[in-house]
């Protein structure tokens, strides 16, 4: 397949419709082999049967006498925009591992509910694999619209409550689409029957999608598939060959290899019959030199020093869906595959089972198959790793179990092995603390881009609890740079330390009691989340300080925009470097809108609910 | 096809093996000649030479680049792993397939019971006496592999080509099931052509292979055996 070729799955509850839609969908546009259509038609008068579309993708015999699809099938076809490989997944619960094997290669979803049926288990279920797939284009095929006289009512209905269950999930569908893939409505043509709806066909959507490629923006990841030494004719050369995943690589940077940490400078480029490149990008399958040689490993992962580090742990906390045919058990020894690594594991802890359909969660010390669950996996070595919220791909693995490939999951976080270090348990509780404070602990995190406010609105919130007499202090994130933070620089990989080393050192003050007034940038959701798990829910209140780009960028209180703007400073929040809005702020402050006063009332409030 | 074969093995060095279905041949089982179908004739001639040469049991022959012949291996040791070309464009039981296929002892297809593989991770793990069939161009079209042979200049036999009586072969089997298709297309290019906009964009690729059409599923059943 060519990059911007694109595949699309087919999801949603058995007998549905959706290889009939997507039967339907090659009859229409003309894209079957020629004779294909009367040939399956022909089997199907052959053996007594009523010819379905959905018979143009069920290949298998098994399939066609029961009517199912049993395992994903490909098919090709093309647009004037461009060429689909269409996956068709089984909608029936026995064949999840047939379906997640589809999803996983696509990059956009079809999801089809049937109308008259309405919202069924694996409509939900489906949805919810989609989602820890990674699969963020959805678009919600409402089939079978024939069987309810084209109702505009039902389909509305419908299309509310699947709604409220895609929330759930902070999920968004890209278009909601009320089809027969019998009639062939909305499919390949428009619909001469749903005059209420007015947006566009099955077909019109796919072009719609957009084809994700590799990030090439992202720090430069590689997992090392082998080293390749060449020798013949005095040749020399020990090539570390891998797939870059993410990123980008220029020769003559310094790469540093995980877990080992190895360091060596990039000294070629190497591929069979190209043509001399000094720079390779994300999705190219590479090969490189180095100036030292230095001895690496399959399995280790290749970043470079400038960039963002990975993670490196032996026990990982993780979300992760389980498709084998026994119970993913604790105790039980299992393999890890992650990149190129693999290394033996157990699961240490099992936090929450959850049933995917319903959202409920359960605790349990098992999985059954098809549930997911949250894990805390203990691994047989360090691994090396991104957070999937960083990095999707090397935050991502598959547990193997008896030679076969029997679950999937996403990596949230690393956590340290502790076994020989001890808390130091004094003799003086919190709660006394706070007593003797007559107040609790608290972390105001304050986040926004540079001049939204939030030093303004903090400096006037610390005088005005001072002068209460209450016990506060301001942590600004350019002060602890200038002391404790004095070794940091602005990579990402020091921006990220810096806010790990404010949070430790602001949970410490929140233990101590006191009320702590944070202010910075903090742009990433995943640090802001990691400092609200530190300090713990009960004690920790992110207030969102927002205001247009446009207006920080006047008010400018330290001049860095106008630094930025010129290109001086690299990776400026907000012009150069993106910002991640905060999810679920417990108080936003439109600084646009608010004065500074009223700003600081209502953080005052807030406080005071939570605090005395 | 054999020639074309040799002398690449031969110019590109590479260590060549092949196994025959002997006793078949001897006994004349195989289409037209023999007393069998075209399904049965596959079953001898293909699915369980195929098997037995990777499992070793069957004969096989090595070239010996030194003398620039095939020499019969005397003590052949069983494949784990083999790599094949098959696509999921081609034929709907292939369209099920997967990247890489655990098959058992028997090399059986258990088509219900096949392994996920999923995030570029694959079922690279296998029972003792399993093998592994790989397919890493699985989601390649005919097209894209014209067009990889027309860009990496790859040397493909004349069969593919228009010899001057207006026919081609688009697909390569045993002489008794494979038949040309009429095509004016005398090289990569014009191939390509053909493929993209011309008469074939529309016709099945495997369309002159005669097996498939036998009793619906034909292949399917042959594949479910170890057939490729």
């Amino acid at each position: 397949m060519q990059r911007d070729d694109l595949n699309i799955v087919t999801v949603g509850h058995v007998d549905h419709g959706k290889s009939t839609i997507i039967g339907r969908l090659l009859a229409d546009t003309g894209s079957l082999p020629q004779g294909k259509l009367e040939q399956v038609q022909e089997q199907c008068r052959r053996n007594s049967k009523v010819f379905e579309y959905a018979f143009l993708l069920d290949a298998l015999k098994d399939e066609r006498s029961q009517g199912i699809t049993i395992d994903s099938a490909r098919c090709f076809f093309q647009t004037a925009k461009r060429r689909y490989m269409i996956l068709d997944a089984p909608g029936h619960l026995e064949f999840l591992k047939n379906m997640v094997t589809g999803a996983a290669r696509a990059q956009a979803a079809l999801l089809v509910i049937d109308a008259s049926e309405g919202i069924q288990e694996n409509s939900k279920r489906h949805l919810y694999l989609l989602a820890m797939l990674g699969i963020e284009q959805i678009a919600v095929l409402v089939n079978k619209m024939d069987l309810l006289n084209y109702s505009q009512e039902k389909f509305q209905d419908l299309v509310s409550l699947y709604i409220e269950f895609m929330e759930k999930l902070n999920l968004q569908a890209t278009a909601f689409l009320p089809v027969s893939g019998r009639e062939g409505d909305n499919i390949a043509n428009h619909s001469g029957k749903m005059d209420w709806y007015q947006g566009g066909t099955v077909l019109e959507e796919l072009d719609s999608f957009t084809a994700k490629k590799l990030p090439s923006n992202s720090p430069f990841r590689l997992p090392v598939q082998g080293v390749y030494k060449f020798t013949e004719n005095q040749d020399n050369r020990r090539i570390i060959a891998g797939t870059i995943v993410s990123g980008q690589l220029t020769v003559g940077e310094e790469v540093v290899f995980y877990p080992s940490l190895k360091k060596s400078k990039v000294k070629s480029i190497e591929g069979f019959n190209i043509e001399k490149r000094t720079t390779l990008t994300a999705g190219y399958a590479a090969g490189f030199t180095l100036e030292e040689q230095i001895y690496v490993r399959r399995g280790e992962i290749a970043c470079l020093a400038q960039e963002l580090a990975p993670q490196t742990a032996a026990k990982i906390k993780v979300s992760l869906f389980w498709l084998g045919k026994k119970p993913l058990q604790k105790q039980a020894k299992y393999f890890l595959k992650i990149g190129t690594q693999k290394v033996g594991m157990q699961v240490e802890e099992i936090t929450q089972v959850m049933d995917t359909s319903e959202l409920l969660s359960d605790q349990r010390d098992y999985v059954e198959t098809n549930e997911a669950a949250q894990c805390i996996l203990k691994l047989d070595r360090e691994i090396a790793f991104d957070p999937v919220e960083i990095n999707q791909e090397t935050g991502r693995f598959v547990i193997v179990d008896n030679h076969q490939i029997a679950g999937g999951g996403i990596i949230h976080q690393g956590l340290q092995d502790k076994e020989n270090l001890f808390f130091s348990q004094g003799k003086v509780t919190y709660q006394e603390r706070c007593q003797n404070l007559r107040q609790k602990g608290l972390v105001v995190w304050f986040t926004g881009i540079s001049g939204s406010g939030k030093s303004s609105i903090a400096v006037e919130v610390e005088r005005e609890l001072l002068a209460q007499g209450r016990a506060v202090y301001r942590l600004d994130g350019d002060n602890i740079r200038l002391g404790l933070n004095a070794d940091l620089k602005f990579s990402e990989a020091d921006r990220v330390e810096n806010i790990r080393r404010i949070a430790e050192v602001a949970a410490l003050f929140q233990d101590a009691g006191m009320i702590v007034l944070v202010c910075c940038i903090s742009p990433h959701n995943f640090m802001r989340e990691f400092a609200r798990e530190r300090v713990g829910e009960e004690g920790f209140l992110e207030v969102y300080v927002q205001a247009e780009l446009d207006t920080c960028i006047s008010r400018d209180p330290k001049g860095l925009y106008q630094k930025a703007l010129r290109g001086e400073i690299a990776d400026f929040t907000g012009i150069s470097s993106p910002y991640e809005e905060p999810r679920n702020p417990e108080l936003f402050l439109p600084t646009d809108q608010l004065s500074i006063e009223e700003s600081k009332e209502e953080v005052l409030r807030a406080i005071a609910a939570r605090c005395f | 096809m054999v020639a074309y074969r040799d002398k690449l093995a031969l110019e590109w060095k590479l260590d060549m093996v092949y196994g025959t279905n002997v006793e078949a041949l001897e006994k004349q089982q195989n289409f037209p000649q023999g007393g069998t179908n075209r399904i049965e004739c596959c079953r001898n001639l293909k699915t369980d030479a195929l098997k037995n040469t990777v499992n070793g049991t069957g004969v096989r022959y090595r070239l010996n680049h030194q003398i620039g012949q095939y020499e019969q291996e005397k003590n052949p040791q069983p494949f784990t792993g083999i790599i094949v070309g098959l696509r999921a464009d081609e034929e709907g039981s292939r369209s099920k397939e997967r990247y890489f296929s655990p098959r058992d002892k028997n090399s059986d297809w258990q088509i219900g019971e096949q392994p996920p593989e999923f995030w570029n991770q694959f079922n690279t793990d296998f029972p003792q006496g399993a093998h592994v069939r790989i397919h890493p161009l699985l989601d390649w079209t005919e097209l894209d592999v014209w067009k990889y042979i027309l860009r990496e200049q790859i040397p493909v036999t004349s069969l593919y080509f228009n010899q001057g009586q207006g026919l081609r072969y688009r697909s390569l089997g045993c002489y008794p099931c494979t038949f040309p298709v009429e095509s004016q297309a005398r090289t990569v290019e014009e191939i390509v052509e053909e493929l993209e906009k011309g008469k074939f964009a529309n016709i099945a690729e495997r369309s002159g292979r005669a097996q498939d059409a036998e009793d619906g599923g034909g292949l399917e059943e042959l594949r479910k055996g170890g057939y490729m």
